[in-house]
């Protein structure tokens, strides 16, 4: 009885693992089955043809990623390194146990509360949906993310590297960045692009502030297109061309997501550890 | 060459004597733009609602009206999230365990590895194409294999009734299940992972089989991490929002209550999504609305808050490389 019940255990655990992987299973195929026929140059770079005709592309959503995950980095990165710096190196104490926490919180917050803010705080003041706005509320996802792994990676380096440094006479701060990022490089640049691939496919702060567009880029201070929104408004609409055009920006996008993940993981098999969880 | 510039450099460090504290200030104002973030969040939402909050009062949370001539109320909507959360958990919960205790106890290495890649993976997948796959493939399933045939024996049940599109709270609550599985299952993981091994070393030598060992050391020593992953799941499950919009249907006003698992509804994310951009400014419905972003704000804060309490707590006591 008790063997019985320990196989039972076991089988139902892989049951469990089974259950999960028929989503994602499903998800894939489904994306690749009916995104791959829409495929093909013309799709990727024309501008949307007149709603409710088929025709025209995703040229402006495909650009607007671009653009958007460009600005979010310039914003996001140097934002999150440096707090990881902070809490690695001096945040023994008091400040920095609320600041991990704090933003342990807002790492695992709604991404839709954040739109909700940027919305009120600049569209609203600006009367305008921007470009702007939107690289504003990615980085702010993208932020907590970046601390974290940042603070992890650095935590790694064992601190003999960092007195090695001290003792040739070199400051702190020097120290930190010449010696201890340098050899914390890859974790670091590691937790970057798991952050990039998690906010390129963020939707509901996109909502409240780019909004969507028909047409390319025509400055930063105007709304624009982004693959997650093109896929969204496609999933609106109750044309077939709209639904095989949304598979279409589907595959594109989880392409983008999926083999940033998984170059990641294949390039840092052994040392793996996740960027969602806290590790 | 080299050298001769380093030693001037060292010179320069030298010469700057605050440098240190310079870099050590300059640093930490990056790191507490996560606290002017929470704060400004938490300042910019309460002036937007207090139109709302101060013309229906405590009303706002129970009237179930939305309408510029009635007035706005937020109840559909919270009953709306706590309804699809609840249905997330109690199918995404006992499955998330079940990965976790494969993946930490059972499994061979081989397995192990490529589950929790998968898993992984599941994590990565953005939202939006949850709701693609949610609106095009499960929704038909639902609709065909589940709600058709229940409605066919207990269509009598008021909890039971509906149309038979598919778009509905339960199959909302599916896609939240699917999407929660993966923080559950690898932040309990992670927690059962944790456990010294002396604990299991102790069951085994009594001679416990493997899932006795489980139950009776794994299980109860990490009771609370498991509490505190299945909580972080909720918080995932009360803040999603773009898979939840394409199948929820978005119903407003008492239409939107949650009384039949097969009937359209909408949560706080999705009405959000569904109306903020397109909200007046200055119109009592912007106000309502951002009364609904404080309200999630403040429960997805409380969550969060307690979760990562929980898991910390446990994460924190075995020390060393965890934390």
């Amino acid at each position: 009885m008790r063997r019985f019940k320990d196989r039972l255990a076991f089988w139902l655990g892989a049951l469990c693992a089974v259950l999960a992987m028929i989503p994602l299973v499903s998800i894939l195929y489904n994306v690749l089955q009916k995104g791959a026929p829409t495929l093909n140059v013309d799709f990727l770079t024309s501008a949307p043809g007149v709603v409710g005709q088929a025709g025209g592309g995703i040229g402006p959503a495909v650009q607007g990623t671009l653009i958007l995950v460009g600005f979010t980095i310039v914003i996001g990165v140097p934002l999150g390194v440096l707090s990881g710096i902070y809490l690695s190196e001096f945040g023994d104490n008091s400040i920095g146990r609320v600041i991990r926490f704090l933003n342990d919180v807002l790492a695992e917050f709604p991404s839709v509360v954040i739109g909700v803010v940027i919305f009120t705080l600049i569209v609203l003041t600006f009367k305008t949906f921007s470009v702007t706005a939107g690289a504003i509320a990615l980085s702010i996802i993208m932020l907590p993310i970046i601390t974290r792994s940042t603070e992890e990676s650095l935590k790694l380096v064992p601190n003999s590297i960092r007195d090695a440094s001290m003792a040739l006479g070199i400051r702190r701060w020097r120290t930190t960045l010449s010696v201890v990022l340098t050899t914390a490089k890859s974790g670091v640049v590691t937790g970057i692009l798991l952050a990039i691939a998690r906010v390129a496919g963020e939707t509901a702060p996109l909502v409240f502030t780019i909004l969507g567009s028909q047409y390319f880029f025509s400055g930063l201070s105007s709304a624009m297109d982004a693959l997650p929104l093109r896929i969204y408004r496609l999933a609106l609409l109750p044309y077939p061309y709209a639904q095989a055009q949304g598979w279409g920006a589907a595959l594109v996008l989880i392409l983008m997501v999926l083999v940033v993940n998984i170059g990641v993981r294949l390039a840092t098999r052994g040392r793996l550890y996740s960027t969602r969880s806290r590790a | 060459m080299s050298d001769r510039l380093n030693l001037q450099k060292l010179l320069e460090d030298l010469r700057h004597p605050y440098s240190d504290d310079i870099f050590r200030y300059a640093s930490l104002v990056f790191a507490a733009s996560v606290l002017v973030i929470i704060a400004l969040s938490m300042v910019v939402l309460v002036q937007g609602a207090y139109p709302a909050l101060t013309k229906f009062g405590v009303g706002f949370f129970t009237r179930t009206n939305w309408d510029a001539n009635v007035g706005f109320g937020a109840l559909p909507y919270i009953l709306g999230t706590l309804v699809t959360a609840l249905i997330a958990m109690v199918i995404g919960v006992p499955i998330s365990l079940g990965i976790a205790i494969f993946l930490a106890e059972m499994a061979p290495d081989v397995i192990r590895v490529v589950v929790s890649n998968i898993v992984e993976l599941l994590a990565a997948v953005p939202s939006i194409i949850y709701g693609l796959w949610g609106l095009y493939v499960l929704r038909v399933y639902v609709a065909n294999y589940v709600q058709a045939p229940v409605q066919n024996s207990f269509g009598f049940l008021p909890i039971f009734s509906g149309n038979s599109y598919g778009l509905n709270f339960l199959t909302a609550g599916l896609v939240l299940a699917i999407m929660i599985i993966p923080t559950v299952a690898s932040i309990s993981r992670e927690v059962m992972v944790s456990v010294p091994t002396t604990q299991r070393e102790a069951a085994y030598s009594v001679g416990a089989t493997r899932w006795e060992v489980v139950r009776m050391s794994v299980l109860s020593y990490s009771r609370s991490g498991i509490f505190g992953a299945a909580i972080l799941g909720l918080g995932r499950a009360v803040g999603e929002t773009m898979a939840v919009t394409l199948v929820i249907g978005g119903t407003t006003g008492a239409l939107a209550l949650p009384t039949s698992l097969f009937k359209p509804g909408q949560t706080m994310s999705t009405i959000l999504v569904n109306q903020l951009s397109e909200a007046e400014s200055g119109s009592l419905q912007l106000a309502a609305l951002l009364g609904i972003g404080l309200a999630l704000f403040a429960i997805a804060f409380a969550i969060n808050v307690v979760a990562q309490l929980l898991v910390w707590r446990v994460l924190k006591v075995q020390g060393g490389a965890v934390e």
